[in-house]
């Protein structure tokens, strides 16, 4: 089981506590499929990927990015057992979106990198560190399911 | 993937805005790493103090962002421009080229941290691809 200290636990609290689902979801999200364009090949009906610009106007990108955030929440809300919360979450990607699951660590990446411009000098070291260990703890959740 | 022309406009550009403050980006870079990948402070058992704000993070900051500078300033041929640089960690340092990724990563979030308006998707797209060939350049020597 992932040991959480009680730092660890405040920092991510205090992240979530400033998130704006909508917001964060779309960039992250946005600066992935820009980053990282083969991303796009899971995206293939939502409408307009041409660039930034269009991928930031893109109201199905938007959604997708709010439902992206809802999912950590859930792993927030859940801590101290990511790995079973998230067994139909593991099986939806691997079985039905069929996503290879480097993609995971890639979207992770833009994740941290958009709370850093919104953080700014708040996102210290420590609390990356604390980020990233829950991201890596939802990413291992994320592929156990996959065989 | 190698770096197009327009990729090598938005570094330059992005350069020239962000060169500066080259040394307190080294400085929380590499503070990030050690903070967040502790397995990087195995590189580092001879220095006595691996905290942020210390002398040798800082001075060590500075010499990677000094590199980075000389990778810029040598965009147009990476791997040659690079090779003193290859010989030395291939030979000497001998670090395990997956951590230049890791580092990679963190100059791209001290970046979003300092310059969040001017490291749109553009830039970041343009930087994450540079950092990477820079990267391979530096692996170049390796075997």
């Amino acid at each position: 089981m992932v040991q959480w200290t009680a730092g660890e636990r405040a920092a991510i609290q205090g992240v979530f506590a400033k998130l704006d689902y909508e917001s964060v979801g779309l960039e992250s999200l946005t600066r992935c499929l820009v980053v990282y364009p083969w991303t796009q090949r899971y995206f293939g009906g939502f409408g307009n990927l041409y660039n930034a610009e269009a991928i930031m106007a893109n109201p199905k990108i938007a959604a997708h990015g709010t439902v992206v955030l809802k999912g950590l929440e859930k792993a927030l809300k859940n801590m101290d057992n990511i790995k079973n919360t998230f067994t139909a979450l593991s099986e939806l990607h691997s079985e039905k979106l069929q996503v290879d699951p480097g993609n995971f660590q890639l979207l992770a990446d833009c994740l941290t990198v958009v709370l850093a411009r919104r953080m700014t000098t708040d996102f210290t070291p420590d609390i990356q560190a604390a980020w990233q260990k829950f991201l890596s703890v939802v990413i291992s959740a994320l592929r156990r399911q996959y065989y | 993937m190698s770096l197009t022309a327009k990729d090598k406009a938005a570094v330059t550009a992005l350069w020239a805005k962000v060169s500066g403050k080259a040394d307190e980006i080294g400085h929380d870079a590499l503070s990030r790493m050690l903070a967040v990948y502790p397995q990087t402070k195995t590189y580092f058992s001879h220095w006595k103090d691996l905290s942020p704000g210390s002398a040798p993070v800082r001075k060590h900051g500075k010499t990677v962002m000094g590199g980075v500078g000389e990778a810029v300033s040598k965009i147009d041929d990476l791997t040659s421009g690079l090779l003193n640089l290859s010989e030395l960690h291939a030979f000497q340092l001998r670090v395990d080229p997956a951590n230049f990724k890791i580092l990679s990563h963190n100059i791209l979030v001290v970046l979003a941290i300092l310059f969040p308006i001017d490291f749109t998707p553009e830039a970041h797209v343009a930087m994450d691809k540079f950092l990477s060939a820079l990267s391979l350049a530096l692996a170049e020597k390796y075997r």
